[in-house]
């Protein structure tokens, strides 16, 4: 047919088309894909026992203890105000709307390194702007697992909204109406007709948060102090392993943390069709 | 991940199904706030305020603290000076190259048909996944002292583009991606059928419905590579006037305990952060009024 002729002639012609593949999958290639498979292959070259060996040396258990920690705690604050300022930012109209949707974006686009100089600046005991009285009622927050919580829900902040938001927009609100005019209450309506609505997409922002979470390292570092055996997390131990010469439980921190994160990325793409169903 | 607004416009005027009826209607306007909603925005902003605002206004408070010379001599430090233009430098360099490559891995992805398309399009996310501690030392593995290449970067300026390179590389092919798959093929081929050539078509035609989607990935790369810091830990020595960026000069201040400085160049990472997300909210505006 004269229209797939066209379309035919509007594919790119072979030379393009090869110099295109071949140059962009080299770059990517040389740049992610061969890298990434080299740690794997430091990590895992001995032998998956020499792994967990790796994975037992000096503090890493408590480091690994520690990121679980505070990244459950942080994706829970994330998902239940993430939740919260969705519902607000579609459902209702307050002032100061539009500047609280932008502002939520920053943490998107600022250095982790500004976002821990932000929190010690505020939280630190010594001369912050709040630090010294929390410090009188026994509360530490810099230097200590709650500094080290807020610095990693900051960074994960805009996920779970940004997935909330356009889902919440896209179902509107004529069945949570219909609902509440026929007697339920607001924790009826949202979790009878809004919450399985918002599933997927609630889903899949906790697990991006939880990716992101995992890995946060320039914040938690500048807040925690890095106090070996105490607020070390997974990430920081990397990096002292690294400098410290002992490179295998570097690699095998780092395979462990790069697997957890790739487990996510797949769940993603396996949920990813559903929630379009 | 980054291209649809938190804000977006007010709901569309939804079409009726029946097309008799002449009223449209509209769907519903954002309600007013209860008594149980306004004790949740009340505590919304009692955390969001210590979280997010409170932290912020510190570090611009404390930035000029030393009043506007003492922000100033601060970032005239010639150390300073020489971390924010390499920075600068590397970051616009690194946005340049995500512009081409971006466009062109999206292209592929949408129009090209070949073994191992979805493997590239999982690779393509794996800098957003991967923790980005473990980025710097995936690119010592290949690129440093143990380098089955033969290539050392470690500790020089090539080792910060190429780890800004990493992180940034999704951004642009995950705007220009969906935008170049819901783009219609109709104008390419009337503009083919007129005998227009190839790349008139894709300059004429393609390129200008790209632009906005194009332009997002950019701004979005060079906020991430302007405020790197994680990823280049391992993979440089922190040489000062030579290699050190931006984000590594505010820990460095830190470290010596002088926070009014961290502070004043975590500000102008701060000021460009801002100046992207409203320079975003405007592309999208306009793509959003367009359609």
């Amino acid at each position: 047919m004269a229209s797939n002729k066209l379309r035919n002639n509007l594919r790119d012609p072979a030379p393009v088309r090869w110099g295109l593949r071949i140059v962009t999958i080299g770059y990517v290639f040389l740049l992610v894909a061969w890298p990434t498979a080299l740690v794997f292959k430091h990590a895992f070259g001995n032998g998956i026992g020499a792994f967990f060996k790796a994975l037992q040396q000096s503090d890493v258990p408590h480091a690994l203890q520690l990121t679980a920690t505070i990244t459950i705690i942080s994706v829970l604050i994330n998902l239940v105000f993430g939740v919260i300022i969705s519902i607000l930012l579609v459902r209702f109209e307050f002032p100061g709307k539009r500047v609280l949707s932008a502002l939520i974006d920053v943490p998107l686009s600022v250095s982790p390194v500004v976002v821990g100089l932000a929190l010690v600046l505020v939280y630190n005991s010594r001369d912050g702007w709040f630090g010294p009285t929390l410090d009188q009622h026994g509360i530490q927050v810099i230097f200590a697992t709650p500094g080290m919580v807020m610095a990693t829900v900051f960074v994960a902040l805009p996920l779970v909204i940004r997935e909330l938001v356009p889902v919440l927009q896209e179902i509107g609100d004529d069945q949570e109406q219909a609902a509440r005019s026929l007697g339920a209450n607001a924790l009826q309506v949202f979790r009878r007709v809004t919450l399985p609505g918002i599933k997927w997409a609630l889903v899949y922002g906790v697990v991006l948060s939880l990716a992101r979470s995992l890995g946060e390292f320039g914040a938690v570092k500048i807040v925690s102090g890095n106090i070996t055996g105490q607020t070390q997390t997974a990430t920081l131990a990397v990096e002292q392993t690294y400098q410290n010469f002992e490179q295998n439980t570097s690699y095998a921190v780092a395979a462990l943390l790069a697997l957890s994160a790739m487990v996510c990325l797949v769940i993603v793409a396996i949920l990813r069709p559903k929630e379009s169903e | 991940m980054t291209q649809t607004s938190v804000v977006g416009p007010p709901s569309a005027p939804v079409e009726t199904q029946d097309p008799g009826t002449p009223r449209k209607r509209r769907a519903r306007a954002p309600g007013r706030l209860g008594a149980g909603s306004t004790l949740g925005l009340g505590v919304t902003m009692i955390w969001f305020s210590l979280l997010v605002l409170i932290p912020l206004t510190a570090v611009l408070a404390s930035a000029v603290s030393g009043g506007w010379s003492g922000f100033w001599d601060v970032l005239t430090n010639p150390q300073t000076a020489s971390a924010i233009r390499l920075t600068v430098f590397e970051a616009m360099g690194v946005t340049v190259v995500n512009v081409f490559m971006g466009t062109a891995l999206a292209w592929m992805l949408v129009r090209d048909r070949f073994f191992g398309k979805r493997v590239l399009d999982i690779v393509i996310d794996v800098p957003f996944a991967l923790p980005t501690i473990v980025a710097g030392l995936v690119l010592l593995a290949l690129y440093g002292q143990q380098s089955p290449l033969g290539i050392n970067v470690a500790n020089t300026r090539y080792a910060v583009f190429l780890a800004l390179a990493f992180v940034t590389l999704p951004f642009v092919v995950r705007t220009v991606q969906p935008v170049l798959e819901s783009l219609e093929r109709d104008t390419e081929e009337a503009a083919a059928s007129l005998g227009a050539s190839r790349l008139a078509t894709f300059r004429r035609v393609v390129l200008p419905s790209l632009v906005p989607a194009i332009a997002a990935g950019a701004a979005l790369s060079f906020a991430r590579a302007i405020s790197e810091y994680c990823s280049l830990v391992l993979l440089y020595g922190n040489l000062p006037n030579r290699n050190e960026v931006a984000s590594v000069r505010v820990l460095t201040y830190i470290e010596n305990g002088d926070k009014a400085a961290a502070a004043a160049v975590a500000s102008i990472l701060l000021v460009v952060a801002l100046v992207v997300i409203v320079l975003l909210d405007v592309i999208q505006r306009r793509l959003a009024r367009r359609g």
